[in-house]
């Protein structure tokens, strides 16, 4: 198989797989390990954990498919994740999608042609207190408003990167 | 202010890092272990009982009996495992934990490890967490280093281990045994009960599951001692909780208060009352699966009790505050959304009924619900009621049941204007921007 762990993802599977009395809690860590190296989830990446924890891949496959957070297909660079639950949407989350919308060219679920952004409504974030949430990739921006979304999705799209820091709000 | 704030569990605003080891130690911190390996397994638990902490996950169960439950006689590792999914829609506190005080949940687990004579603890964490999940390993490895886990704890002849797990974006997981079925990397699909997972949870052995306020909560109790933990509460529920309040108010946010606080204080004088001055229309009070009160059931004690008095539940103690100018309907089809969508699928009732449940509503708000629809609502929503392995099927049927009792009005209005009453503007609190849907003028 072409596909090969890095070294250094390697040893990340040596150690989680070390916390548990059975190899196989050691799946969906791994699984993130391995999307984390190749971005998302294909089959012959599936094959790969298969192997590496010496599961069968139907077990593999199994798990992968039943977690949003486990992907199966590409993202965008910029992974917009709009919170659309009770208390974002009392604090005007469908306008942030709707300015995400607008300023992106595409409809929640969609991934813009140059590849970098996906958007996406998602489900109760746990930071209600600060609502509305957007969470882009990993990074939790609280309290945000149409205005700041707009200056922290052009700021993505000039390639300054990714924002630091949770407060992407006003 | 009539309303007292404590700061036992909820350290903010006194200019520490408490992520920081040596802050923490500085504080005291980690001294309630060494009290609790003086007292022995069986004092700890005792107290625990003594101190009536109970669950913060969201079903009220006293801990200290629930420690009791695991076999005497087993010979099987027992393992505690930390319940941090928090997914529960309104819900923000055990982020707090994770993110700005790691230490005391992980003194807790130390505490807790010792009196249940488990040598490994899993904390389950959402994987959204992803700064929280980083922030709780940190910690954790800062222990190792500093002799509190790993081959002894603070020379202590216990060996521990404690673990990050993370979650991959299931609500679900958050229901106890569907979380163990997680931790053993499956898909999060809940167990039948019993076997309880006391007796056989993770990895087939004893298996104790708390809440990460729950154990929290522990180091205080054994540093204070029971006695001063229950006169923070109220009977059979001692010291004081996270409360987060959320939605249509002018200041959202989490607090601390004594268990008792009443519902309608914390909302009008800590969250600095609902947005606008408006009136408040529907308030929820322990996140989405609790049944929603008006906004003249709200004075009310925030206790197991005091809730339940009202047909309601203290759950979470994450408040959910609604003004008028609200449309009814579309806050129960955020939330329809969001049980449909995380249904494990596994029993029919429930795969079947919360997406049917969001059907209909999105009928109602788009004006082609026919005559008798409302009933029907009520009737797929009783169905699933009691019939489902998890209690993610009553989450879903609550909301539903109780929103058609209180606002059934409002339910019928769609109907009969073929349509949502409240046009493009379906909701105060959000943002008026050209263009955008805008905020509502109503109420
Ligand atoms: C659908 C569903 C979701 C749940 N989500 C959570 C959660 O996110 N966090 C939590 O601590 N408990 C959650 N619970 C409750 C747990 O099953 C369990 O009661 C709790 O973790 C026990 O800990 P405690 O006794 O310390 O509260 C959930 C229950 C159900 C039915
Ligand atoms: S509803 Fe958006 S974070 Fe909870």
């Amino acid at each position: 198989m072409a596909l090969a762990f890095s070294p250094e993802a390697d040893r990340e599977i040596t150690d989680i797989i070390g916390r548990y009395p059975e190899r196989a809690a050691a799946l969906i860590p791994v699984l993130f390990v391995a999307q984390d190296e190749f971005t998302y989830l294909s089959e012959e990446v599936l094959e790969l954990v298969a192997e590496r924890l010496d599961l069968p891949a139907a077990k593999v496959l199994n798990t992968a498919t039943f977690y949003t957070m486990l992907r199966k297909a590409p993202v965008g660079k910029h992974h917009v994740q709009v919170c659309r639950t009770l208390s974002c949407y009392l604090r005007g989350a469908d306008q942030l999608m709707a300015t995400a919308q607008r300023k992106l060219g595409i409809a929640p679920g969609e991934t813009t042609g140059d590849g970098r952004f996906t958007l996406e409504g998602v489900e109760c974030l746990a930071a209600c207190g600060t609502a509305p949430i957007v969470r882009i990739n990993d990074v939790y921006h609280e309290n945000v408003t149409p205005a700041s979304l707009e200056r922290l999705l052009d700021a993505l799209a000039s390639g300054k990167g990714e924002p630091v820091g949770g407060g992407g709000g006003d | 202010m009539a309303v007292q704030t404590t700061n036992h569990l909820l350290r903010r605003g006194m200019g520490k890092d408490w992520r920081d080891l040596a802050t923490y130690r500085a504080a005291g911190g980690y001294q309630a272990v060494k009290k609790a390996h003086q007292m022995g397994p069986a004092a700890v638990i005792e107290e625990v009982k003594q101190g009536s902490v109970r669950g913060r996950g969201g079903a009220g169960f006293p801990a200290g009996i629930k420690w009791g439950f695991l076999p005497k006689d087993s010979d099987k590792p027992r393992y505690l495992v930390i319940n941090a999914d928090e997914g529960e829609p309104g819900t923000f506190k055990d982020t707090y934990f994770l993110k700005e005080d790691p230490h005391r949940l992980i003194e807790g687990c130390i505490i807790a490890c010792m009196a249940l004579n488990a040598h490994a603890c899993y904390i389950y964490i959402r994987g959204e967490f992803a700064e929280q999940i980083r922030t709780t390993w940190k910690a954790i490895r800062d222990c190792y280093a500093a002799g509190i886990l790993g081959r002894s704890v603070m020379g202590i002849p216990f060996a521990l281990d404690i673990y990050v797990h993370p979650g991959a974006g299931a609500y679900i997981c958050g229901e106890e045994t569907a979380l163990l079925e997680s931790l053993e990397g499956k898909p999060g699909r809940p167990r039948m009960k019993p076997p309880f997972p006391a007796v056989i949870g993770a990895f087939g052995s004893p298996t104790i599951i708390n809440n990460v306020e729950t154990i929290a909560a522990v180091p205080l109790v054994i540093e204070h001692g029971a006695a001063w933990w229950t006169a923070l509460g109220v009977d059979r529920d001692g010291g004081p909780r996270l409360v987060g309040v959320s939605g249509h108010v002018e200041r959202p946010g989490l607090f601390e208060v004594p268990t008792g606080t009443n519902l309608k204080d914390v909302i009008y004088e800590l969250a600095g009352g609902p947005l606008g001055g408006r009136a408040i229309k529907a308030v929820i009070p322990g996140g989405s699966s609790c049944k929603v009160l008006r906004g003249d059931e709200i004075d009310v004690p925030m206790t197991i009790d005091g809730l339940r008095a009202v047909g309601s539940m203290l759950g979470t103690c994450g408040i959910i505050v609604m003004v008028e100018g609200t449309c009814i309907v579309r806050a129960l089809q955020r939330l329809s959304h969001f049980y449909a969508h995380e249904s494990c699928g596994q029993c029919t009732p429930c795969r079947e009924g919360t997406g049917w449940l969001a059907r209909l509503v999105d009928q109602l708000e788009a004006g082609t619900a026919k005559q008798g629809d409302v009933d029907t609502l009520l009737d797929v929503a009783n169905e699933i009621d009691g019939n489902t392995i998890c209690a993610l099927g009553e989450a879903a049927a609550w909301p539903v049941q109780s929103y058609v009792a209180k606002f059934r009005d409002e339910f019928q209005a769609h109907i009969d204007h073929h349509g949502c009453p409240y046009g493009d503007h379906p909701t105060p609190g959000g943002f008026d921007v050209p263009g955008l849907p805008s905020v509502s003028p109503h109420a």
